[in-house]
């Protein structure tokens, strides 16, 4: 018998066993739902996925009797608005001041300490500010995404451009090149891969602040959806919308991990060799 | 011409000094092995040249200018890692240096001026010897093939100097040996100044007309940071005749060692 780290699965093993940990959640929800049910027929805590089923038609295909909308998709609209303009946003904003204190000791000594401050301020905190100064339209959502995750992408961006070794940057000035030569093609094409790497990990905290501005103030949106439903105790709502937020971001997550490889083969040398 | 005269240079940090009272002129085209025991200040020295260090006193003058305290195209330099951009295949590696020159906004060339540039590098790289792989990326190169990409690159901007920092130490000896091979034509033919900083004594020996040994003469024991390191020999190996020691009275016998080193590197 071999030891247990040398174990390595094949390929096919491997999906089966990405499947199995589902597929035992799923059955378990089904039995402990079917058990409820039995229990008490007018449970509403774990509702059966066919009344799940038929509640997710119902808000993507028949329009809302009040505004003539498709619930659902007026709804994922709505939120990936913000979302994408939030992170769009956020990305200009780290790229910018990430490669600027990174590659600049005059600016890191002027932004880096408050940046490090700003970074601690708890977003949350501060949303009812948003909400006083923007007004409750889309801006202060959005605002509060960028605030969210902005810091932490000018902080990992601004370490990975101090990172670039120092042999590079004194190599591309005897090649001649200026400080701006030196941001445009040696720092910010280095930055990207990891930039993209720094949205995948803002994803999480994207949603949360996304779905945290909504529950408090929206007319539309998956959070808002799930909390104006909660008052009815709508599970069969709101299991299937956050089911359905979660495969948004985990294919965005996928989206993001196959742009940087193929935009950026340099960069995954090594994992392709593993 | 690239004469560099440095005088009366000394490099401190804070308490510590690296360097004292270092006072040499090298003439144009020459090339200057140092060698050393480590830590004792050769890369300083060399970084001094570059621009990447200023001196805590002292001028060192290029052609009779002093010498900027930034680097720049007229000092090419070659690391031992790192030189080349990891995010750039091996033409575009080169092709950037022209870019630099020639596209101060976008740094892209496009078009004619892009073509013209292209064939400049890719001449670079025929005559490093790596036309066969100028679309690979550098991690796909061996060592010796990235120290050859380094080279070519540090050669379009024709820079007056050539400053190495133990360029080969990472290689194997029959990689090195090649490269030896690659680097005195590359000098001979384009007349720069080259410094190369090297630990290894047969390199030294081999590829210099001169050879400078950095070492602290003086040791305070209790304040070991107290005294630099000074030029402790300075021979001239451009001579066939025995190697003469400029400025010390005891000769050593050095040339049968730097013609034994001749003979075995042919090239060299």
């Amino acid at each position: 018998m071999r030891r247990a780290v040398n174990i390595v699965p094949g390929s096919g093993t491997r999906v089966l066993l990405a499947l199995l940990p589902f597929l035992l959640i799923a059955c378990l929800y089904v039995v402990v739902s079917a058990e409820r049910r039995a229990a008490n027929p007018g449970d509403k805590l774990l509702p059966p996925i066919t009344e799940m089923a038929t509640s997710m038609d119902r808000l993507a295909t028949e329009p809302d009797r009040r505004s003539g909308d498709l619930t659902l998709w007026s709804d994922t609209v709505a939120s990936l608005q913000r979302l994408f303009i939030g992170l769009g946003a956020a990305a200009a904003i780290g790229l910018v001041l990430g490669l600027t204190l990174g590659l600049l000791p005059v600016a890191s000594a002027g932004l880096s300490p408050l940046v490090a401050v700003v970074s601690m301020i708890p977003p949350m905190a501060i949303l009812p500010v948003l909400f006083i100064v923007f007004g409750l339209g889309e801006l202060s959502k959005v605002v509060l995404i960028v605030i969210g995750i902005a810091p932490f992408l000018v902080r990992d961006l601004a370490m990975t451009v101090a990172a670039i070794p120092s042999e590079q940057i004194v190599k591309a000035q005897t090649l001649g090149a200026s400080t701006w030569q030196l941001m445009l093609r040696v720092a910010l094409p280095q930055a990207m891969p990891r930039l993209i790497e720094a949205l995948r990990l803002s994803l999480g905290p994207a949603f949360l602040f996304l779905i945290s501005a909504e529950a408090i103030a929206a007319e539309s949106g998956l959070g808002y959806r799930i909390f104006l439903v909660r008052r009815y105790l709508a599970m069969d709502v709101i299991l299937p919308y956050v089911a359905w937020i979660t495969l948004i971001a985990y294919l965005l997550d996928w989206l993001l991990a196959r742009l940087a490889r193929r935009a950026f083969p340099w960069a995954y040398v090594q994992e392709a060799r593993r | 011409m690239s004469e560099i005269r440095v005088h009366n240079v000394w490099m401190e940090y804070g308490d510590q000094v690296v360097l004292e009272s270092i006072s040499l002129d090298i003439a144009s085209g020459a090339f200057v092995s140092v060698v050393g025991p480590s830590g004792c200040g050769k890369s300083t020295f060399l970084r001094m040249i570059l621009g990447q260090e200023r001196p805590t006193r002292g001028i060192i003058t290029l052609d009779g200018a002093a010498l900027p305290d930034e680097p720049g195209p007229d000092r090419g330099v070659v690391f031992q890692r790192y030189s080349v951009f990891p995010h750039l295949n091996v033409l575009q590696n080169v092709l950037i240096a022209f870019e630099f020159a020639e596209s101060s906004f976008t740094a892209k060339l496009f078009g004619a001026k892009r073509q013209a540039a292209s064939e400049k590098a890719e001449a670079l790289l025929e005559a490093v010897g790596l036309s066969e792989h100028i679309r690979k990326y550098p991690s796909a190169l061996s060592g010796g093939q990235q120290q050859r990409l380094a080279i070519a690159q540090a050669l379009a901007r024709e820079p007056k100097v050539l400053l190495l920092d133990e360029p080969f130490g990472a290689l194997d000896p029959g990689t090195r040996a090649q490269m030896h091979a690659l680097i005195k034509p590359l000098w001979r033919d384009r007349g720069m100044t080259v410094i190369m900083v090297t630990h290894d004594l047969k390199e030294a020996f081999g590829l210099g007309t001169r050879l400078l040994a950095f070492d602290r003469p003086r040791i305070d024991p209790q304040a070991p940071e107290r005294y630099g390191a000074r030029i402790i020999y300075d021979l001239d190996l451009s001579r066939d005749g025995p190697v003469p020691v400029l400025g010390f009275s005891r000769p050593i016998e050095a040339s049968p060692t730097s013609q034994e080193t001749k003979r075995s590197m042919p090239h060299a």
